[in-house]
């Protein structure tokens, strides 16, 4: 299964808009996507209140996985994306 | 009758009351699970139409993450593991509940903006109940120019109402970034929140908000408007005037920071264009313990603040307990003079091991944070206290230590005190007290406890003429530096910094951009040969102006 670490960019951490275009894609994704952090528990990327639940704040790192399937890699350079850009800005 | 809370969006308004109250369901809803998800579904489609139909971006955006919550599969699953058969529960009104605490307890104990996303929780969850119960509950929309009081005000309440006729808004709960507070910012009308005893108010009333403030007056007079209303206008064209960090005309930088005891204190500083805490109190976070809260306890509530301001300075007071501020677990002795008795750093003469646990928390917590930790310690007297503060702060990784000068003996000998630290903060309030020897708290002294009056501003330009030769950093943490001109002779005075409630920041900003460094130290100069406090206000009036 493809998985990434990625930087938590937005100024909130997991929280309001980038929580929730995380959630969006990850429930568009079609395939179970999880995100935790690492060594530690993943949550489904696709419920609002499990990521918030993460409290994963600006500059923690986080682990995202996509269950293998046909564009899985699409779907994490996606998420890895939205991650990784400060949507406060 | 006047109330008070925090003003969290400044203006001043006078209106009648629009009350909104929520339904409380305190009878048994009866419901399968597939009624339950189904209500889900109902609450959810009903924000999504809400949400689109919202004229305001961000109530838009929280009212389609709500949705998306009571859409949440793992809210879904958490019910279905409590409402195993498909049958109808006498009530379901614990299972949800259940289900939602969960989730609520997670999010409070993260803290911070993840705490105040409880109250969506809440307010999905008492429409679902409410749904399943029939009472669905409708918002009667605001058709005249009013001022809309509750309980806190939800997004899909702004919604229903038409927030264009709203004046203020004033809730009994909330904290600064809550709902009611961007809203209210967003739609530029006054806010208060956390106004505790609003709700008592009779529903005939007029109501006047000062949203700066963060006071209510019930039933003002004429005089009461006109005054807080010129006010307010002229803070608003001085403060437009002028933004960023805080300095003088000719460029003098003047950082202009935010006294705190929690992270709703330091998020509203954040918010008002503060450039760091200038002093975090921590024993707010004592007073109400019976028992000493642990290492561990503590270092997580230091980082809560700590994270509020990542990337920016907080210097944090060591425990300040005793006199008018006690705590349970310490001050169980009577002091016959508490004031002069044993506070601040001088704890460490009876609970030492307290102060050192202190210390070690901090150095932990300022190690796991990107803030920029200083630590100083209160009632500090004499060179040999500061040193072994310094000492025992130094041991334990903390990079930057500081006492604060509020004793006589402290702005006497400042030479030799802040000598052995890295800086120094006047705490104004116990020094005008001690240089007048008269109690702050007794209102037939009011006279004698001015910080204008020129026997204090003498000890302070002591105090800060010795931090410059030093080279340290002095700032002023007490009331004082929150008053526009008394902050410019502060500034006068040597004072490099200032530290004060959040909503003084943008008037005293706007104030000092319009003077420059030498103007001050005139103005300082000649303060210092007043005969008493009005005169040195009547000279400082005179060169500084309004």
């Amino acid at each position: 299964m493809p998985s990434a670490i990625v930087v938590v960019a937005s100024k909130v951490g997991l929280h309001a808009r980038p929580a929730s275009l995380l959630i969006k894609a990850a429930a568009a994704a079609g395939v179970p996507v999880t995100i935790g952090r690492v060594g530690e528990k993943a949550v489904n990327a696709a419920s609002m209140l499990s990521v918030l639940a993460l409290g994963a704040k600006h500059g923690e790192s986080v682990e995202i996985t996509v269950s293998d399937s046909e564009n899985a890699d699409i779907v994490l350079a996606q998420l890895v994306e939205i991650v990784s850009t400060d949507h406060d800005e | 009758m006047t109330l008070s809370g925090i003003g969290v969006s400044p203006g001043v308004v006078v209106g009648q009351i629009h009350r909104i109250k929520h339904a409380v369901i305190d009878t048994p809803v009866p419901a399968s699970p597939r009624e339950v998800f189904a209500a889900l579904d109902a609450v959810a489609t009903d924000l999504e139409h809400a949400s689109q139909t919202v004229s305001l971006d961000v109530a838009r955006e929280v009212l389609g993450a709500q949705a998306m919550i009571a859409r949440d599969p793992a809210l879904v699953e958490a019910i279905g593991a409590r409402l195993l058969d498909d049958i109808t529960y006498p009530d379901v009104r614990d299972a949800i509940t259940e289900a939602f605490s969960g989730f609520r307890d997670a999010l409070l104990s993260i803290g911070g903006y993840f705490a105040e996303r409880v109250a969506d929780l809440d307010e999905i969850k008492d429409r679902s109940i409410a749904k399943l119960s029939g009472a669905d509950s409708h918002i009667a929309s605001l058709k005249t120019p009013s001022i809309v009081i509750a309980s806190d005000l939800t997004p899909a309440d702004t919604a229903a109402l038409d927030l264009n006729f709203a004046l203020a808004l004033v809730v009994e709960k909330g904290g600064p970034t809550s709902h009611t507070a961007i809203v209210a910012r967003g739609l530029g009308i006054p806010a208060i929140v956390g106004c505790s005893n609003i709700l008592t108010v009779d529903d005939s009333a007029q109501l006047l908000v000062d949203g700066r403030e963060g006071t209510v007056i019930v039933n003002p007079s004429d005089d009461d408007f006109a005054s807080r209303h010129t006010r307010e206008s002229a803070l608003r064209a001085r403060a437009a005037a002028v933004s960023g960090p805080g300095r003088l005309s000719d460029g003098t930088p003047i950082p202009l920071m935010a006294n705190a005891g929690n992270e709703q204190d330091a998020i509203a500083g954040v918010a008002a264009g503060a450039e760091g805490i200038g002093l975090f109190r921590t024993e707010l976070l004592f007073l109400d313990r019976q028992t000493e809260p642990s290492v561990d306890d503590q270092v997580a509530l230091y980082l809560r603040v700590f994270e509020a301001m990542a990337g920016r300075k907080v210097i944090l007071r060591t425990l300040d307990a005793g006199s008018d501020k006690p705590v349970p677990f310490l001050n169980a002795v009577t002091e016959e003079n508490p004031a002069l008795g044993v506070r601040g750093w001088r704890l460490t003469r009876i609970a030492n091991e307290v102060l050192e646990r202190q210390l070690e928390a901090v150095g932990i917590a300022a190690q796991q944070t990107q803030a920029d930790v200083w630590v100083m310690a209160p009632m500090i007297d004499t060179a040999q206290e500061a040193a072994e503060f310094a000492n025992r702060a130094r041991a334990h990784g903390i990079k930057h230590v500081g006492v604060m000068i509020e004793t006589p003996a402290a702005a006497l000998l400042a030479d030799k005190v802040i000598a052995e630290v890295d800086f120094a903060s006047l705490g104004t309030n116990d020094l005008t007290q001690y240089v007048m020897a008269a109690d702050r708290l007794d209102s037939r002294l009011s006279d004698l406890t001015s910080t204008w009056h020129p026997a204090v501003l003498r000890a302070i330009h002591t105090a800060a003429t010795s931090a410059t030769n030093l080279s340290a950093p002095i700032g002023v943490c007490g009331e004082s530096a929150s008053n526009p001109q008394l902050a410019a002779i502060l500034v006068g005075l040597g004072v490099t910094s200032l530290s004060m409630a959040p909503s003084a920041i943008s008037e005293v900003r706007g104030y000092l951009a319009g003077l420059d460094r030498a103007t001050c130290v005139h103005a300082a100069s000649l303060v210092l040969n007043a005969s008493s406090a009005q005169e040195a206000k009547d000279i400082a009036s005179k060169i500084l102006g309004d």
